[in-house]
C-alpha cells in the first residue's frame, strides 16, 4: 500500500445502543477517511463516541447503520470470527491499561497474536525476541507483567502490537495511565512507527497530546463530526532520529 | 494445537490454589475407583488363591450346620459317614468318591504346646489323586507312602516358623501329635494359603486310629468322569443325598459344591462390594465436574478483559473456545493423573496388607488399558464440564468484554 492510500472509511456510519426503553445514538451519521501513513487523532470529550468510533475503526464493532471500509472491503456485514481474522492482521492495538496477559511471559505476548494467525512456533519466537529489541525490553523477555512497570508494560503492548506487522496500529489513550516522562517515551515510539510508515490512529481527550503528535484531529461531538484540524506534526520535520537508541539507553540505566 | 495446551497449562499454573482446589472432586473420584479395581482384583486373586483349589474336576460335599469356628465339618449336627462316600461312589458320572477328615488337635514340639489341624491322606491308589487334587507339591523331604506310619507332612509355615513353636520345623523334626510322636517327612511348598500353609498330612489309616472319628466324615471329595457331567454330576449326589438323610429339596442340611461355584459366588460378593463403591466414586467424580463448571464458569467472568483483548489481538471465536475447553480438560486429567497415583498407592498397600494378613503373596498388576482409559475419562469429563464455559468465552462480544 502506497503512503496517501485510503485505508480506513466510515461512510454515513450510525451506532445506536438500544437500552430497552431509549435508544441511545452513539455516532450519528459519521463520516471519516484514514490515508496510508497518516498519523490521526480522534479527540472528544467522554460521551462525544469517540469510544465508539474507535471500536468500529478498530473493527471491534459493526455499525447500525452505513458502512466501513478496511482496505476497501466493507466489513460492516462480516461475521466476528472472519473480523477477528482481519484485524488481527491488519490492526495493532494498544490500550489505555496495556491489557497485557498476566498468565504469559513477555515474550509469550507479543508471540499471541502470531499464534491466532498460524505463524509456527520457532517464527513466532524469532519476530518477537525482535520487536521486544525495537522497544528495548530484550531483557525483560521471561518476565511477567506484574514484574514489569506501566511503561514496560506499554512499551510490551506496542511491540505485541506490531507483531503481525499491521498497516494501523490502534492506540487508544496510550498515556492514559501513564506518568508525563513515561507517556513521552511511549509517544516518541508510536512517532519512530509513524515515521517508518505505519498509519497511527490515536484516540484521545487530550488536546495538547493530539495536537503535539497528530497530522489530522477530528473533533467528535454528540455522536457528529465536529472539525478537522491539523496537528503540528504537518510538516514534521523527521528531525528526531534516535529516539530508539536514546530511549533503550534510558531503560539500560 | 500444542499451542493451546500449553496456554491452558500456563493459566492453570497461574491460578494456583483454585485449580489445586477444583482438582479435589476428580481426584477423590479418581482415587477411590482406582484403588478400589486395584485393590479388588488383589483381593480377589487372594480368596481366589486361599481356596487353593487346582483341579476343577473335584466336587466337594460337606454337611450343613454350624461351622462358623473350626474345621469344615467341625460341630454339625447330622455329620456325613463313609455310607454316604459309598453311595455317592455308586453314581455313575462318578469316577470315585473318598472321605476327607479335618481334625483340630493339640501338638508338642520344642516344649510348646499349640492347635493345629490334621487332615487325611487317603491310602492306596487315591492317594495320588488327592494330591492331585489338593494341589500340594514338596518343597523338602518327600511325601506320604503306604504305611508311613509314623510319619507326616507338614504345611510350609511350619517351617518359616508362623505357627508359634519358636523353633521352626525341618526334616527329621519330631512333633508330639495328640500323645503320639511323629517324624517329619517332608515340608510342603508355599501356597499362600492359610488353610495350606499351616495344614498337617497324615495317612488316613494312621489318623483315623490316632483320633478315633469312626465312620464320620468332614468332607467328601468326589471325582467326576468327565468335566461336562459336573452339573449333573452334583445334581445326582444331591439326590442321593436329600434321599439318604431324609430332607426335601430346598431344605438340605448338607451342600455340595463345585470348585467354579465356590469361586463365582465369592467372585460375584466382590463385584457387588466394588459395584457399590464404584457408584460412590462415580457421585464424587460427578460433583467434581460440577466444581470444574464453577471454576471455568468464574473463570471466564473475572477473564472477560483477557478474552476481550485476545479477540482484539485477532482470537477468533473457536480459538478462545479451544483455549478454555483444553483448560477446562487439563484440570479434570490433572485430577485424573494424581488420582490414578495416589489410588494405586493405596491399593498396593491395601494388597501388601491383605498378604501379610492371609498370609497370600498376591502381586499387584498394573493394567494400563485401565489406567489409560481412566486418563481419558478424566479427561473428558474436565472437557464435557468445561463446553459450556468454554462456548460463554467463546460468544463474548469483543467491545463489552474489552469494558472487563
Amino acid at each position: 500500500m502506497k503512503k496517501g492510500d485510503e485505508v480506513i472509511r466510515l461512510k454515513n456510519v450510525h451506532k445506536i445502543y438500544d437500552m430497552g426503553e431509549t435508544k441511545v445514538h452513539a455516532l450519528n451519521d459519521l463520516n471519516l477517511t484514514i490515508h496510508s501513513g497518516e498519523f490521526v487523532a480522534i479527540m472528544g470529550p467522554s460521551g462525544s463516541g469517540k469510544s465508539t468510533a474507535m471500536n468500529l475503526v478498530g473493527s471491534l464493532d459493526i455499525p447500525t447503520r452505513g458502512s466501513i471500509f478496511l482496505d476497501g472491503k466493507d466489513i460492516s456485514l462480516m461475521h466476528e470470527s472472519d473480523l477477528a481474522q482481519i484485524r488481527g492482521k491488519k490492526i495493532g492495538f494498544i490500550f489505555q491499561s496495556f491489557n497485557l496477559i498476566p498468565n504469559l511471559t513477555t515474550k509469550g505476548n507479543v508471540m499471541l497474536p502470531m499464534m491466532f494467525q498460524g505463524v509456527d512456533e520457532f517464527e513466532r519466537e524469532k519476530k518477537a525476541e525482535e520487536y521486544l529489541k525495537l522497544v528495548g525490553l530484550d531483557g525483560r523477555m521471561d518476565h511477567y507483567p506484574n514484574q514489569l512497570s506501566g511503561g514496560q508494560m506499554q512499551r510490551v503492548a506496542i511491540a505485541r502490537a506490531l507483531a503481525n506487522d499491521p498497516e494501523v496500529i490502534l492506540a487508544d489513550e496510550p498515556t492514559g495511565n501513564l506518568d508525563t516522562k513515561t507517556g513521552e517515551i511511549v509517544m516518541e515510539f508510536l512517532d519512530k512507527l509513524h515515521k517508518e510508515g505505519k498509519t497511527i490512529i490515536m484516540v484521545t481527550h487530550d488536546p495538547d497530546l493530539a495536537k503535539e503528535h497528530a497530522e489530522v484531529i477530528y473533533w467528535l461531538k454528540d455522536g457528529k463530526l465536529e472539525k478537522v484540524t491539523k496537528g503540528n506534526r504537518v510538516g514534521y520535520s523527521h528531525s528526531r532520529h534516535s529516539l530508539f537508541s536514546r530511549s533503550s539507553k534510558k531503560e539500560a540505566k | 494445537m500444542k499451542d493451546y495446551f500449553v496456554l491452558a497449562l500456563g493459566n492453570l499454573k497461574h491460578r494456583g490454589l483454585r485449580s489445586w482446589l477444583t482438582l479435589i472432586g476428580i481426584l477423590i473420584g479418581i482415587t477411590a475407583v482406582v484403588a478400589l479395581v486395584t485393590l479388588g482384583n488383589g483381593l480377589s486373586a487372594a480368596v481366589n488363591g486361599q481356596f487353593g483349589v487346582s483341579s476343577t474336576e473335584v466336587i466337594s460335599v460337606q454337611a450343613g450346620g454350624l461351622n462358623a469356628f473350626g474345621p469344615p465339618g467341625s460341630g454339625v449336627v447330622n455329620p456325613l459317614t463313609i455310607e454316604d462316600v459309598a453311595a455317592i461312589n455308586k453314581i455313575d458320572s462318578v469316577d470315585f468318591a473318598f472321605r476327607r477328615n479335618i481334625v483340630t488337635t493339640r501338638m508338642e514340639f520344642n516344649k510348646n504346646v499349640n492347635y493345629g489341624f490334621i487332615t487325611n491322606i487317603p491310602v492306596g491308589q487315591l492317594r495320588d489323586f488327592s494330591y492331585q487334587a489338593l494341589g500340594v507339591n514338596i518343597e523338602e523331604g518327600r511325601l506320604l507312602k503306604d504305611g508311613d506310619n509314623n510319619y507326616v507332612v507338614v504345611g510350609n509355615n511350619y517351617m518359616t516358623d508362623k505357627i508359634g513353636f519358636e523353633k521352626p520345623i525341618r526334616i527329621g523334626s519330631r512333633i508330639n501329635i495328640n500323645e503320639k510322636d511323629f517324624t517329619v517327612i517332608g515340608i510342603l511348598e508355599k501356597k499362600g494359603s492359610l488353610v495350606f500353609d499351616n495344614v498337617i498330612l497324615m495317612n488316613g489309616d494312621t489318623m483315623e486310629n490316632l483320633m478315633s472319628y469312626g465312620d464320620q466324615v468332614d468332607i467328601i471329595a468326589v471325582k467326576v468322569k468327565s468335566k461336562d457331567l459336573m452339573i449333573k454330576t452334583k445334581e445326582d449326589i444331591e439326590k442321593v443325598l436329600r434321599t439318604r438323610r431324609h430332607v426335601k429339596e430346598g431344605e438340605e442340611d448338607f451342600q455340595v459344591s463345585t470348585p467354579e461355584a465356590l469361586l463365582s459366588t465369592v467372585n460375584s460378593i466382590l463385584g457387588g462390594i466394588q459395584a457399590f463403591i464404584i457408584v460412590i466414586a462415580s457421585v464424587s467424580i460427578l460433583v467434581g465436574a460440577v466444581g470444574i463448571v464453577n471454576t471455568m464458569t468464574t473463570s471466564v467472568l473475572e477473564r472477560k478483559k483477557e478474552i476481550g483483548t485476545m479477540k482484539a489481538i485477532g482470537a477468533k471465536n473457536s480459538q478462545i473456545f479451544l483455549q478454555f475447553f483444553i483448560e477446562s480438560g487439563l484440570l479434570g486429567l490433572i485430577g485424573g493423573l494424581i488420582g490414578i497415583l495416589l489410588g494405586g498407592m493405596i491399593g498396593f498397600a491395601g494388597i501388601i496388607g491383605i498378604n501379610q494378613f492371609l498370609g497370600s503373596n498376591t502381586t499387584p498388576n498394573i493394567d494400563f488399558i485401565f489406567l489409560g482409559s481412566v486418563l481419558f475419562g478424566s479427561f473428558i469429563i474436565g472437557a464435557i464440564a468445561g463446553t459450556g464455559p468454554a462456548l460463554q468465552a467463546a460468544n463474548q462480544d469483543p467491545v463489552e468484554a474489552l469494558r472487563g
